[in-house]
């Protein structure tokens, strides 16, 4: 059991929680979103700068060496700013597919370029009828013109319409929600075939419906092993869930700061509210909630990197039933502690609530995690 | 950032669980296992074996008898004996007394009583609840007036848990009526629980059972020395030994011992057709519950890890959300176990059970104590501070509302 950061990583992460409170701050946030891909280009910018973009990566390829728990760093500050780059989709989605399933030629070719800021990923695996079943892909790929023909759709891809490649799952072989048969692929956001309807998701951050028509892939942009890719896909989702309960945990702690610094400024029957106790208890549940929630988020972070594949799906599941019903819970409160002030768009806890909605309902919600755990009850 | 234990905590667990298994006799284990309360002599055999392991004194100083234990050390050993399950070490012997000695006894103080703590040779008890004083600590009126070497006391206690199997008590007492702040008048007495004037009388809990006690102080004389610490300085040893050492305040050993009994009852008995362990439902509050216990158990490894590294000796706040979420946590266990049950959760009928057959009906054992149980541990919302006044520190001393 060691808690303790190396030098390396508190300097990470004070460069970072540095950046976000220099820049980051709400009113400069309304102004991103104003941009024409609903983020900042200059922040992205800045993150590559950092060398925040290659974090996970290998120095070999312009990365920063680190992984999960550095990832966990950087992704809990862009939490507590509710940062809407593409990063998740980018770095943690894409990047790990790539690092973990790619080719010593795909890494070399695409890590650096996306730890320099000049290349963004989205995970196109998601569709409209696989809820949150991972191996119900039902995009197909067939030879053809000497490599790969995709057809389908990929539906709510994190950022996919401003990503400049997509890892796109299809359906090789196999029935519709068969593990094995299936394949990931490069795909160009401009190739010949693909679409991209963009849209707002509730938390403001921006995904795509992507269609697929008649799409060629060359056999050199097939990732991994082709219609084995189940596990790397498996993989990405999981090191997403952690990276997302990081950002949970930065939300969540700046709900809480907010709202008991309201409850410590909003007066009431002559006094701040937070001196009534009804308002002090459920300040401290927020907080109970909170550090469960944190201990969640660190069980996802170290059990990405385990070795065995059932306990690693165990302990992520755990954790995202764990983390998601703390920020459910911190995030109702924080809104009731503010009253009706909380529900309005222009103050900024609404948006942290959204935030943690669209986390929870990422990747399989509490009932999906928990219905999977109460399956392996013995 | 690593959450795993080391491979010397795996072995140290190893080896603890070995030595429960091979030593907890084979009688204890069995009640145990039903979910039966330990006897006294049941808390008394199994601290003095391990006792003679050395382990029983488990935050005590070397010289004193202590194992010298990390914090990790004793938090694997706390849960490990929970959950086996063993009877615990004697609370007011092991996490109260004993520090609190070491702290401030004088040393014939020391020598008199640590070592006869640690063997459980004398059963301690905590004499510090009132009437009306219960969250409001402070406000005790419980009198000791000096007269020569010896003091007077006079007054009551409450919820005392054990009295009745007591020989000793420590008991905050008013040695200053007239203080300026309430806490300046109080000072902390070893009373032998034999001295004339002093009356037990049981306080029957809602499982039938007799933990509880009240403890009447009629003229009872209390020579000077058996005072800890100064004169109406009581206070401070009292804050000191609450909040020393809340690694077992989340009882998660416990938690996880209620929550095997429950899924034993669960392959043992029928719902709709089918053992109940297959009912979805019941799987799902399964599955929760071993949620919110990886949780806890890790928030337990922070605030411990935490705390080993701390200086200045005073308790984390963050031990309330341990009290708290722990408490919350095993009433939930308690309550899983008792609707396994079912209706075999509502008989009272020990007596009638080991007359209608030859042999034991175990299941029915189990369920009776998992109503107990779930009875009984309404309370651990309420003992060692309500989890309302948790929240109160937590207000405090963390948000500074």
């Amino acid at each position: 059991m060691d808690f303790d950061l190396s030098d390396d990583q508190r300097l990470l992460a004070d460069s970072v929680t540095r950046l976000m409170a220099d820049r980051y701050g709400f009113e400069a946030r309304k102004a991103f979103l104003k941009q024409p891909d609903g983020w900042s280009t200059e922040m992205w910018g800045r993150y590559a700068e950092l060398g925040l973009l290659g974090v996970p990566f290998a120095e070999e390829h312009g990365g920063f060496g680190g992984g999960a728990v550095e990832v966990m760093l950087v992704m809990q500050e862009l939490g507590r700013a509710l940062a809407l780059e593409p990063y998740l989709a980018t770095v943690v989605l894409g990047g790990t597919a790539v690092r973990l399933g790619g080719s010593a030629a795909q890494q070399a070719a695409i890590l650096p370029a996306v730890a320099e800021g000049t290349l963004k990923l989205a995970f196109a695996h998601g569709e409209r009828d696989a809820r949150y079943d991972l191996s119900d892909v039902q995009t197909t790929a067939k030879r053809g013109n000497g490599g790969w023909v995709l057809d389908g759709a990929k539906s709510v891809v994190f950022h996919g319409d401003s990503a400049d490649k997509l890892v796109v799952s299809a359906r090789i072989k196999g029935a519709r929600d068969d593990p094995d048969g299936i394949g990931l692929f490069l795909v160009d956001a401009g190739a010949q075939g693909l679409a991209r309807r963009g849209y707002t998701l509730r938390d403001e951050t921006r995904a795509a419906e992507v269609s697929l028509t008649h799409v060629a892939v060359a056999d050199g942009d097939v990732l991994g092993e082709a219609g084995a890719a189940f596990p790397v896909i498996e993989r990405v989702v999981e090191t997403g869930i952690a990276a997302m309960g990081a950002e949970a945990v930065g939300a969540m702690e700046t709900m809480q700061s907010m709202t008991l610094e309201y409850s410590r400024t909003r007066e009431q029957f002559g006094k701040p509210i937070g001196s009534n106790q009804v308002v002090q208890h459920r300040l401290s549940e927020m907080l109970m909630a909170l550090e469960q929630g944190r201990s969640m988020a660190m069980l996802a972070t170290v059990s990405v990197e385990d070795a065995d594949p059932a306990e690693r799906a165990r302990n992520i599941s755990m954790a995202k039933v764990g983390y998601g019903q703390s920020a459910r819970f911190v995030s109702q409160q924080a809104i009731q502690m503010h009253g009706g002030i909380g529900m309005t768009e222009e103050y900024a806890v609404g948006h942290y609530f959204r935030r943690a909605m669209v986390i929870e309902h990422t990747f399989g919600d509490t009932a999906f995690h928990l219905a999977r755990l109460a399956a392996q009850v013995e | 950032m690593d959450l795993r234990f080391t491979p010397e905590e795996l072995a140290f667990r190893d080896e603890v669980r070995a030595f429960i298994r091979d030593n907890l006799p084979a009688d204890i284990r069995e009640r145990m296992r039903l979910g039966y309360s330990p006897r006294k002599q049941d808390v008394i055999a199994w601290q003095r074996i391990l006792n003679r392991k050395g382990w029983a004194a488990l935050s005590w100083p070397k010289e004193w008898g202590g194992p010298g234990w990390s914090a990790v050390q004793r938090m694997i050993f706390i849960e490990e004996n929970q959950a086996a399950p063993a009877p615990e070490l004697l609370s007011f012997n092991i996490t109260m007394l004993g520090p609190v000695l070491i702290q401030f006894g004088t040393e014939e103080q020391k020598r008199r009583f640590l070592p006869r703590a640690a063997n459980l040779d004398d059963w301690w008890c905590q004499g510090f609840s009132e009437p009306g004083a219960g969250s409001d600590l402070a406000s005790l009126k419980t009198a000791a007036r000096r007269e020569g070497d010896h003091y007077v006391v006079n007054g009551s206690k409450i919820w005392t848990s054990t009295a009745h199997n007591a020989d000793w008590c420590f008991v905050l007492v008013r040695t200053n009526p007239n203080a300026a702040k309430r806490q300046e008048g109080i000072s902390f007495l070893l009373v032998d629980m034999k001295t004339p004037g002093i009356t037990v009388r049981p306080i029957i809990s809602i499982d039938g059972a007799h933990h509880l006690n009240e403890v009447f102080f009629d003229d009872v004389k209390v020579p000077v020395e058996m005072r800890i610490h100064e004169e109406n300085r009581g206070w401070d040893v009292a804050k000191f030994l609450l909040g020393n050492e809340r690694t077992g305040i989340a009882r998660l050993g416990k938690s996880r011992e209620r929550v095997a009994a429950a899924k034993e009852a669960a392959r043992a008995v029928r719902f709709n057709g089918k053992p109940l362990i297959e009912d979805p439902t019941f799987r799902q509050r399964v599955a929760q519950l071993e949620v919110d216990m990886k949780a806890l158990q890790i928030t337990q490894y922070r605030v411990v890890s935490a705390g080993a590294k701390k200086s200045d000796g005073r308790p984390d706040p963050l031990s309330s959300v341990l009290k708290v979420k722990g408490t919350e946590l095993l009433q939930s266990t308690t309550e899983l176990a008792m609707d396994a049950a079912g209706p075999l959760a509502m008989p009272i009928w020990a007596q009638e059970l080991a007359e209608m057959a030859n042999e034991p009906d175990m299941l029915a054992e189990a369920a009776e104590q998992a109503a107990g149980n779930y009875l009984f541990l309404r309370a651990a919302s309420i003992y060692g501070g309500t989890n309302e006044i948790q929240k109160n520190i937590l207000s405090k001393a963390v948000l500074r509302l």
